[in-house]
């Protein structure tokens, strides 16, 4: 069984965004670059399902500029098989990804594609679930676990009303949740290993894939602050400011 | 001029709340029309409450085993054959509508807006990115359908006391078998649901176990408010993950949140910025949840709960 895993690449999750003053966008230059965090889930689930002997090969995906193939070297260093660099140079709107994925789909033929349930960039949450719809297979987002059976997977999905258990036939599209597992740390022998892995580079525009117009961004604000308030000493004090403002 | 058409959430025979909070990001379009979509397998109970909210035109039902469950590869099919003719289709930004709504927007061709916070004008919308750390405003392509997903803590419920028709709407859609419910473990209770709640009670990793999450159950009983968490706390194992607020649990906007030993990440921040009222009770005097805090106190949290209930009388 082949695993394809979407692997972005995002401004590192610790990093206080900061919005550029003429409101152009936000400050990039310099921040600190790291995988998607859920995109690190996903892999990792890929390659527990390689450890596990349920898969044999795992390939991970991004589509981002020239300047991205240390991260795409990071995943492999992680324990991918190969990696698929679609170089792009603007970043692409969900429905755009999801389409030059499912050309990745296509040449691929895996039996299980794994992202991440959102980018921490765009906060989309979009791209595993038109991909599903695109390629006409299942999906099960926001998983928490997978087990993979023959040929079908059950997956348990955090949704808002609790645990939600799907039953899915392969091939399939499953986005990984926080709890999915804990990524595992890169050690230095596999960054070097990494180094002799394939590293396949295709340019968007030979993909084919078509993308409808996009949405055009044209202008960034903060968001409205909340200030410092004000500090109280005990509980008492704290039912008093409550009552104050009837909310007791 | 636009027309909007609504999908609804229920369950266990119920509308969501979230339905009533698309139905006031829609009006926010000054619409020809909107209309709610319900597709369910016994949907009467469900498309009678839709017919009550104000501003609704027509509820149309598609009543249909496969529906009884919200796969969103079966729904998204049966949206999109119902969305010719409409201007605007809109789900909330809940897991079913992140789940669901993409699905419609790939079968029609565009791209989501996802979060809608505020309308600007018929394609033009502001949401946030980066966990909220900015706001965009964003312009979709003129002429084409805009789908979104209505960021439920930025619209307040559509009022009551409407009479939209309810009619029966038949859709032509192949529905696929590949994807299976099985079950869901609801974490049902009898407290308020944390999304609708106007008080919200939420505890972090400073807690320290599931058992001592009874002080925060507690309390929350004392203010008739919901219960909430940060992720550590539901990483740990305190607490359910339908509890977890934040850029990837629920935001929410109640009147009073109280954040009791939890430190303030932007994560978690992200879900509770449009909160009334927000309390913070931690031992650390420099948490980042004391520089957003309408009302802080600084202390041990295993005393101050308790002689707050007290207090509280
Ligand atoms: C991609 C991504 C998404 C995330 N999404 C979310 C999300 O949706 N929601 C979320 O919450 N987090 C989210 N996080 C995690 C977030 O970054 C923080 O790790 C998390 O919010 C910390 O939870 P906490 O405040 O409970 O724990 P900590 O940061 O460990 O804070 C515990 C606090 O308790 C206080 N404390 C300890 N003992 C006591 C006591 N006896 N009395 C009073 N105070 C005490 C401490 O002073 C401390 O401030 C996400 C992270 C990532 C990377
Ligand atoms: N440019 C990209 N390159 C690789 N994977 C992507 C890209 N864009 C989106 N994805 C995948 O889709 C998931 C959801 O992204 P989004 O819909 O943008 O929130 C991410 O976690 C990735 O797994």
């Amino acid at each position: 069984m082949k695993i394809l895993v979407a692997y972005k690449r995002v401004v590192d999750f610790n990093v206080r965004i900061q919005v550029k003053p003429d409101g152009s966008g936000v400050v990039t230059d310099g921040v600190k670059l790291s995988p998607n965090p859920f995109d690190d889930i996903a892999l990792e689930e890929a390659l527990r399902l390689r450890d596990k002997g349920v898969a044999t090969e795992v390939v991970i995906a991004t589509i981002a500029p020239a300047d991205a193939q240390p991260h795409l070297r990071n995943g492999l260093a992680m324990g991918a098989n190969r990696a698929i660099h679609v170089v792009a140079d603007q970043p692409l709107a969900p429905l755009a990804a999801a389409s030059a994925l499912l050309k990745l789909v296509e040449r691929e033929q895996p039996d299980l594609v794994l992202l991440g349930k959102q980018a921490i960039d765009d906060d989309a949450n979009q791209t595993g679930q038109m991909l599903a719809t695109l390629w006409g297979r299942p999906q099960a987002t926001f998983a928490s676990k997978l087990d993979v059976d023959g040929g079908k997977a059950t997956v348990v999905r955090e949704v808002d009303a609790g645990l939600e258990t799907l039953e899915i036939d392969l091939p399939a599209v499953v986005t990984a949740d926080l709890r999915l597992n804990e990524p595992r740390f890169i050690k230095l022998p596999d960054i070097m290993k990494a180094k002799s892995k394939p590293l396949e580079t295709l340019a968007l525009a030979d993909l084919g894939s078509a993308a409808g117009p996009a949405p055009k961004i044209t202008h960034y604000a903060p968001p409205a602050g909340r200030s410092r308030g004000v500090m109280v000493k005990d509980a008492a004090e704290l039912v008093a400011a409550l009552k104050q403002k009837g909310l007791v | 001029m636009a027309k909007v058409l609504v999908v609804a959430e229920h369950l266990g025979g119920k509308l969501n709340s979230a339905t009533a909070r698309c139905v006031s990001a829609a009006a926010a379009l000054n619409p020809e029309a909107i209309d709610i979509v319900v597709l369910a397998d016994d949907l009467a109970g469900v498309a009678a409450e839709a017919a009550q909210i104000a501003g609704v035109r027509t509820v149309r039902t598609v009543a249909n085993p496969a529906n009884a469950h919200p796969v969103a590869q079966v729904l998204a099919p049966q949206i999109a054959a119902l969305a010719a003719g409409y201007s605007h289709v809109f789900g909330p930004s809940t897991t079913f509508g992140k789940d669901l709504m993409p699905c419609v927007a790939a079968l029609l061709g565009v791209e989501q807006v996802s979060d809608l916070m505020a309308v600007e004008g018929s394609h033009v919308f502001k949401r946030p990115i980066y966990a909220g750390n900015a706001i965009v405003t964003v312009e979709m392509p003129a002429g084409s359908a805009v789908v979104a997903t209505v960021r439920t803590a930025s619209w307040p419920e559509a009022a009551r006391g409407g009479s939209a028709t309810v009619e029966a709407a038949s859709v032509e859609a192949a529905l696929p078998t590949h994807t299976r419910f099985v079950a869901l473990a609801g974490a049902s209770s009898d407290r308020p649901d944390l999304q609708s709640a106007r008080r919200v009670v939420s505890g972090g990793r400073g807690v320290g176990s599931e058992e001592n999450f009874r002080i925060i159950y507690s309390l929350a009983d004392k203010l008739g408010a919901a219960v909430g968490a940060s992720r550590a706390a539901v990483d740990a194992g305190y607490v359910p993950s339908d509890l977890q607020v934040g850029q990837t649990g629920k935001i929410i906007a109640p009147d009073l949140y109280i954040a009791v030993g939890i430190s303030g990440a932007i994560q978690h921040l992200t879900g509770i910025k449009d909160a009334g009222t927000i309390v913070a009770i931690n031992k650390d005097g420099d948490a980042p949840i004391f520089e957003i805090a309408d009302i802080g106190l600084v202390g041990d949290l295993f005393q101050i709960l308790p002689a707050l209930e007290q207090a509280l009388g």
